[in-house]
């Protein structure tokens, strides 16, 4: 390859117009998303938006020590981690599941017809999902009007802070559980034929093929979905949750991502805002690039590999 | 860096069910094969399954066909009915009774209904064009093998995968651009999802450099090659993404709560929360309350029917993006 010859003008004379083409991205990037990062130095501050960043005074590691002193700030930690855990528990296998009974359909049409239905959930707005199941679950909603006909007692689930974390977790599933067949389903269609039919001549049952060819075939795509999942862990279901916090109460709904909304943005609190919302940002971080590296360890690909 | 397991290969490698031909099909010399895929072949060794387990597996999946299909059936329906048949119904209609589009026109005849609508459409397609047309070309930039800075710049992306400014630095950054009640704040803080620009570019490096090379020897430049050679060879993946650029600015209701006050520029999910979620009576709205002497459907239909109204741009676009998606999200989140 004669690449390394070429002199740098020339390499920018050849390609001039896909740094052109960059520029505008790049543009948006470093404006949207680099300048804040650098505006995260108000955590350091006393900032007051009268004066501007600038003009605020710097107080070290204050703002810090008032969030780790917090205790509504590490109940919403505490939350975070209840809601994720849960959803990882009672979310993540339904998606798999799925996929291997839909799999198991002979028929294309039937198959595409309902991938096409359990799909299209996935595209519906928070506020659409919450919406509905306000009027099927709620105290005037569907289900409680069909038992009051039937003569029971009515219940309100969307108010209910008890069985809020059942709630948000089936709002979950029916919005994305379709969706995340789709990863699955592509795994499952790059499993060898010849497996089965070896396995079959060796006796194994329908079930022992399951077991022993097809679940080790989507391991992989478990285990990345898996550490994804585990990365994403402090960022629940923001909109979601911010939706439902008036009906629920803060006790239950308050996340760490709504926590720093009503902080900063409602109570006017930046700096401490700011500090919170940095150190959740600087968590998620380290448990993508932990994860990834567990990924690493366990011999899986991870998220990303070096190329 | 790529997001990278060996499944991604399957469904793009090879086409989805490739129907196995049954000999006696060959042998019958069926004219229409293709249209005639009724069934996939299943393998001796496969074994009949039993009644019982296929009656359990039609009945599981039709219930979650239901538990999808029902709700929405139930808010379609009732936003069509009348305030009678709402009545009697006790609340949701499941059973059709007179239909009427009195709701729609009510809540279309002017008003806040109808402006956030506009607003939602206008956002939805500016943003959507603009955040396709900068994610294309930032793709084919990045996507030429050994070009100059195309690795620090990647790097300018990836970082953002992975740390995220903050919402407060963001809300003061955008807030001090003076766009606080001004619709540039919902297109221009999430114009570029670094995901979508690496589906992209994966999906230009995967074209054969064969074909480029061709077109470079006939002596086009890079922006003819991405014109006349990448654009219409990736017309499905650049359909997904800009489905989810379009339903990521049709569907967001955050930003525009931090961002804009004033309720006439209020894009149509906001009003969704604060009239059909929260119960808040909007001013001059056309979604007026009781009129029982014009007899204009109030509650429940309109409620409904401005559900219908966030629904329907998505389930007009779908049918059309929706045989893209296993390849266009496969390649994008497996491979990025």
């Amino acid at each position: 390859m004669p690449l390394n010859r070429i002199t740098w003008r020339d390499r920018l004379r050849r390609d001039r117009s896909l740094l052109l083409m960059t520029l505008p991205a790049v543009g948006l990037l470093v404006v949207f998303a680099y300048v804040p990062m650098l505006g995260n130095v108000i955590a350091w501050q006393d900032y007051s938006p009268y004066v501007g960043i600038t003009n605020s005074p710097f107080v070290g590691w204050d703002n810090f020590v008032r969030v780790f002193n917090n205790p509504q700030f590490l109940h919403a930690v505490g939350n975070t981690l209840l809601i994720t855990g849960f959803q990882l528990v009672f979310f993540f296998p339904i998606p798999i599941v799925l996929a291997l009974l839909l799999n198991s359909v002979v028929t294309p049409t039937i198959r595409t017809t309902i991938q096409s239905i359990i799909y299209l959930p996935h595209f519906f707005s928070w506020v659409l999902v919450v919406t509905i199941f306000q009027q099927i679950f709620g105290g005037a909603g569907l289900v409680n009007r069909l038992l009051a006909q039937g003569g029971f007692s009515g219940f309100d689930l969307m108010t209910n802070p008890d069985t809020f974390l059942l709630l948000i977790t089936s709002q979950a599933v029916w919005k994305d559980a379709g969706w995340g067949i789709i990863i699955f389903l592509a795994a499952l269609a790059t499993v060898d034929p010849a497996h089965y039919e070896a396995s079959a001549m060796d006796g194994a049952g329908r079930w022992r093929r399951m077991w022993h060819i097809t679940l080790p075939a989507i391991r992989p795509v478990i285990i990345l979905l898996l550490i994804l999942r585990l990365g994403d862990a402090l960022t629940v279901g923001f909109e979601q949750l911010i939706l439902q916090r008036g009906a629920v109460g803060a006790g239950v709904a308050e996340v760490i991502d709504t926590y720093v909304y009503y902080q900063g943005v409602v109570n006017g609190d930046w700096a401490f805002a700011a500090a919170a919302g940095l150190v959740k940002g600087l968590v998620s971080l380290a448990l993508v690039l932990g994860a990834n590296k567990l990924a690493h360890v366990f011999g899986e690909d991870g998220v990303y590999r070096k190329s | 860096m790529s997001i990278q397991t060996d499944v991604g290969q399957g469904p793009l490698s090879r086409p989805d069910a490739v129907p196995v031909p049954a000999p006696e099909r060959a042998a019958r010399r069926d004219p229409a094969p293709r249209r005639r895929r009724v069934s996939r072949h299943r393998n001796a060794w496969e074994g009949r399954p039993s009644p019982l387990g296929q009656g359990v597996k039609a009945l599981v999946l039709t219930i979650v066909v239901l538990i999808v299909l029902v709700p929405l059936y139930t808010v379609v329906l009732t936003s069509f009915s009348t305030t009678a048949d709402v009545n009697r119904s006790g609340g949701m209609v499941l059973i059709p009774g007179d239909l009427t589009i009195a709701a729609y026109a009510q809540i279309l005849s002017g008003g806040i209904v109808t402006r956030a609508a506009g607003v939602s459409v206008v956002v939805t397609t500016v943003g959507t064009i603009l955040s396709t047309v900068v994610s294309v070309l930032a793709a084919y930039g990045l996507s030429r093998p050994g070009s100059l800075l195309h690795r620090p710049i990647l790097f300018v992306f990836l970082i953002t995968m992975f740390f995220g400014a903050g919402m407060i630095p963001t809300y003061l950054l955008v807030s001090n651009l003076g766009l606080i009640d001004n619709l540039w704040a919902l297109i221009l803080p999430g114009a570029v999802s670094a995901f979508n620009v690496l589906i992209l570019r994966s999906f230009f490096m995967g074209i054969d450099p064969a074909i480029t090379e061709a077109a470079r020897i006939d002596g086009a430049g890079d922006w003819r090659i991405l014109g006349r050679i990448m654009m219409p060879m990736s017309t499905a993946v650049t359909a997904v993404v800009a489905l989810f650029y379009g339903v990521g600015y049709f569907n967001a209701f955050f930003n525009a709560m931090l961002y804009i006050n004033d309720n006439t520029l209020w894009p149509l999910q906001l009003v969704l929360r604060s009239y059909v979620l929260q119960g808040v009576t909007l001013p001059g709205s056309g979604t007026g309350q009781v009129d029982v002497a014009t007899g204009a459907v109030t509650g429940l239909p309109v409620k409904m029917a401005i559900m219908v109204l966030a629904l329907i741009p998505i389930l007009l676009v779908y049918p059309f993006v929706q045989r893209h998606f296993t390849k266009g999200v496969i390649f994008g989140a497996v491979k990025g």
